[in-house]
C-alpha cells in the first residue's frame, strides 16, 4: 500500500482490478453486494458475485413503452441507464410479513421473530436512483412514524454510487437536479473513465466506512487530466439528455389545472395497469392485509406494494374515490410532481423515466406535461391578447 | 371425517358446462383441504364422494356455464337452496370457452360435430351465472387458483372480506420481479387488462397473458388493441386474442366484435 494520505474530499484512479478488490473487499465486511446484472435480456440489480456478472459492454435502448439491450463498442462496465427495477425493492420489498400473531387460551398473542436483516451494499447506484433512496428517506424514516424494516435495512446500507457519462433518451435528471453526478448520500462514487486501452475509474470516499473500505484499494491521487475528462463527460452527459421537464412552476401547473381537457387525452390512452408507480423508484404505497388461518387462530399480518391505479386503493364506505381512470392518473402525476413538494419538500420524481419506459402503451410523464403546459400558456396568451 | 356433524356449516359443489379443472381445485387444496373439511361440512360434491346431503347449503360453489334450458331452469333451485352462492372459474364467471359459440350459430356446428344432431338441445348463448341468479362472490380463473379458495372459504369462516384483487395482473408480475415481455420483448400481452390471480404466471415464462382471468376491475382494453395495433397486430389476430376462455366478458367481447365490425 503506498503513503498517499486518503481523504475524504480527495478524488483518487483506480484501474478495473481495483473495482473487483472493491468487491471482495464489501464481501470481506460481511456486505451481501447487489448490483447490475443481466437476466431475461434486461439489466436488473441482484446479487453480484464478480465484476464480470456486470453488464459488460452492454447498454439499454429506451423509448416510450420499449426497452432493448445494445451491445457498446467498448468494454465498459457502468455503460447503461436504468433497468425495470430500482433498488428500491430492497428497503420496501415489494411483499413484507409484518405482524405475527396467535390466539393462545382465547388471547392475541404477538409472536416475536428474528428481525435482523442482511447487511447490504448496493454496487453501481446511479445518481438517480441514489435520490430516489434519499426522498424514501424522508418518508419512511425521517417523519412522524418510522418504518422498522426500512429503517434497519437502511442503517446497515452502504452505497457505491456511479455517476453517469451518458445520458439515456428517457433520462432527464438535469431538469430535476438528480444526476447525471452524485454530491451526497453515497459511501463510495465512482466516474467511469473509458478511452481506447485507458480504462480508469475515478473514485472519492463520502463518508467514514467509504474511507474505509477505499484505503484498502490501490489508489494515485487523480490526474488534473483525469478530473477534467471526468467532468466534462459528466458535462456532456447533462447537456444530452433525452427528455426535459420544466420544473419551475409544476405546483400551479398541474393544481391549477385539474380540470384541464388533456387529462381526458390521457385517460383515452392510459391502461389503469399500475406499471409506472410499481417501476417508480420513489412510489412508496402499500396495502396491508390480515392473512387468518382458517380457524382464524393464527394470524399474519402482510404488506404488499400498492398503487393509486388501483380502484380499492380510494376504497371508501360506498365506492371508490378515483373511480375514473382519468382521476387515478391524474392523482398519481400531480402527486409525484406537484403535492409531493408540499408534503415533502422535494419532487417525487427524479428524471429516471422508467415510467416512459415501461408503460405499456408509452405515455411520457415529460411530454404530458408540456402538453398541458403549451395550451394553458396558449390559452393565456389568446385571452391576454382578447383583452388589448 | 365426520360427515354429520351439525354445527359446521354445509358446502355443496355443483357443476355446470365446464371442464370439471376448477372443482378439482377443491381436491388439490390437499392438506388446506383436510383444514377446511375440519370447519366445513363437505355436503355435495360428487367429484370427491357418492355420499350426498340434503340441502340447503351455507355455501355453494357453482363451476360452469349455463348452456341448456334444463341447466337455466337447475341453477335457480341451487340458487334457492344456498345462502351463499360462489361462482369458480372462467365459465361460470363470463360463459367460458364454449361462449365462442356465442358470436356463431351453433346448429352450424352442431351439424358438423354430432352425427345425430336432433339428439342436441343446445341455448344458442353459453352465459356466466350471473346472468341468471344473484351470485355472491365471483372468483375468475382457468383454472381458479386453489389458493384464491381457500381464501375465499377462510373469509365466509372468519366473516371477512376475501383479499381477492381485481387490479391489472401487472401489479403481480411487477411485485413477482418479471421483466415485462410487452416492452422488453414486443410480445403483445393482456396483463394490463386482466384481472389479476394467477400470480404472472405466464410472463414469468416470458409469454403474454392470454386473460385467463378475465377483464380487470376498470380495463382500458381500447387503449391496449391501439398499442397492438402499432405492434403490428392485424384485425383477424386481434380478434383471437379477445376471444380467448373468457370471450364473452363484456369488454372482451365489445372489443372483439368492434374490430370483426370494422
Amino acid at each position: 500500500m503506498s503513503k498517499l494520505k486518503i481523504t475524504k474530499d480527495t478524488k483518487y484512479t483506480v484501474n478495473k482490478d481495483a473495482i473487483e478488490s472493491l468487491l471482495t473487499e464489501l464481501k470481506k465486511q460481511k456486505f451481501k453486494t447487489i448490483g447490475p446484472i443481466v437476466r431475461d435480456e434486461t439489466i436488473i440489480y441482484d446479487e453480484l458475485e464478480n465484476i464480470n456478472d456486470l453488464p459488460i459492454g452492454l447498454t439499454d435502448v429506451h423509448e416510450a413503452g420499449s426497452y432493448r439491450l445494445k451491445e457498446r463498442e467498448d468494454k465498459a462496465l457502468f455503460g447503461y441507464n436504468v433497468g425495470p427495477f430500482s433498488f428500491k425493492k430492497y428497503l420496501f420489498p415489494p411483499k413484507l410479513t409484518i405482524l405475527k400473531s396467535k390466539r393462545v387460551d382465547g388471547k392475541i398473542k404477538i409472536i416475536k421473530e428474528n428481525e435482523s436483516v442482511e447487511k447490504l451494499a448496493f454496487f453501481g447506484v446511479k445518481p438517480c436512483e441514489l435520490h430516489a433512496i434519499l426522498i424514501q428517506d424522508k418518508i419512511f424514516i425521517e417523519g412522524e412514524y418510522i418504518d422498522n424494516y426500512y429503517k434497519k435495512q437502511r442503517d446497515s446500507l452502504f452505497i457505491v454510487t456511479t455517476n453517469c457519462t451518458e445520458a439515456g433518451s428517457s433520462c432527464f435528471c438535469t431538469s430535476t437536479k438528480t444526476g447525471p453526478s452524485a454530491d451526497k448520500g453515497f459511501d463510495i462514487a465512482i466516474t467511469e473513465l473509458l478511452d481506447g486501452d485507458r480504462h480508469n475509474f475515478i473514485i472519492e470516499a463520502g463518508t467514514k466506512n467509504g474511507l474505509k473500505i477505499l484505503k484498502e484499494l490501490p489508489l494515485v491521487e487523480a490526474s488534473k487530466n483525469d478530473l477534467d475528462t471526468a467532468e466534462q463527460k459528466i458535462k456532456s452527459a447533462s447537456e444530452n439528455m433525452g427528455r426535459s421537464l420544466d420544473t419551475s412552476n409544476l405546483v400551479e401547473l398541474l393544481l391549477g389545472n385539474l380540470n384541464h381537457p388533456h387529462w381526458d387525452d390521457i385517460a383515452k390512452r392510459c391502461l389503469s395497469c399500475g406499471n409506472c408507480t410499481m417501476v417508480c423508484p420513489t412510489c412508496f404505497c402499500s396495502n396491508i392485509q390480515d392473512v387468518t388461518s382458517l380457524t382464524g387462530d393464527e394470524n399474519e399480518r402482510v404488506r404488499t406494494w400498492d398503487s393509486c391505479f388501483s380502484m380499492e386503493y380510494s376504497y371508501i364506505h360506498g365506492g371508490a374515490v378515483r373511480a375514473s381512470n382519468k382521476s387515478r392518473y391524474r392523482q398519481w402525476m400531480t402527486h409525484k410532481l406537484a403535492s409531493w413538494q408540499e408534503q415533502f419538500q422535494t419532487l417525487g420524481c427524479v428524471g429516471c423515466g422508467r415510467c416512459i419506459v415501461w408503460c405499456p402503451v408509452g405515455i411520457d410523464i415529460t411530454k404530458e406535461t408540456k402538453a398541458i403546459l403549451k395550451q394553458v400558456t396558449a390559452q393565456a396568451e389568446q385571452s391576454a391578447q382578447a383583452e388589448n | 371425517m365426520p360427515l354429520n356433524t351439525p354445527s359446521k356449516p354445509k358446502l355443496a359443489v355443483w357443476k355446470f358446462a365446464s371442464c370439471d379443472g376448477c372443482q378439482l381445485s377443491l381436491l388439490d387444496c390437499e392438506d388446506a383441504l383436510l383444514a377446511i373439511a375440519d370447519n366445513i361440512q363437505i355436503a355435495s360434491f360428487p367429484e370427491a364422494s357418492r355420499a350426498v346431503l340434503r340441502g340447503p347449503y351455507e355455501i355453494s360453489l357453482v363451476e360452469g356455464s349455463i348452456t341448456s334450458e334444463h341447466d337455466a331452469e337447475r341453477i335457480h333451485k341451487i340458487r334457492r337452496l344456498s345462502k351463499t352462492l360462489i361462482t369458480i372459474g372462467a365459465c361460470a364467471t363470463s360463459g367460458g370457452i364454449q361462449a365462442l359459440k356465442n358470436f356463431k350459430d351453433v346448429n352450424d356446428f352442431v351439424n358438423i360435430v354430432y352425427a345425430k344432431p336432433e339428439y342436441i338441445s343446445s341455448l344458442k348463448n353459453s352465459t356466466p351465472i350471473a346472468d341468471h341468479v344473484k351470485v355472491d362472490f365471483e372468483l375468475r380463473g382457468c383454472p381458479i387458483n386453489k389458493d384464491a379458495l381457500v381464501e375465499v372459504c377462510n373469509a365466509y369462516l372468519n366473516r371477512r372480506k376475501p383479499n381477492i384483487p381485481t387490479y391489472s395482473v401487472c401489479m403481480e408480475c411487477k411485485r413477482r420481479g418479471n421483466i415485462c415481455v410487452m416492452t422488453s420483448k414486443g410480445i403483445p400481452c393482456l396483463g394490463p387488462v386482466t384481472h389479476a390471480g394467477c400470480d404472472a404466471i405466464c410472463p414469468a415464462y416470458n409469454r403474454g397473458c392470454y386473460s385467463c382471468f378475465g377483464p380487470s376491475e376498470d380495463p382500458n382494453v381500447k387503449a391496449l388493441s391501439n398499442q397492438f395495433e402499432k405492434m403490428g397486430m392485424s384485425k383477424d389476430e386481434l380478434i383471437r386474442l379477445y376471444r380467448g376462455i373468457n370471450a364473452n366478458a363484456e369488454e372482451f367481447k365489445n372489443e372483439s366484435i368492434f374490430h370483426e365490425q370494422k
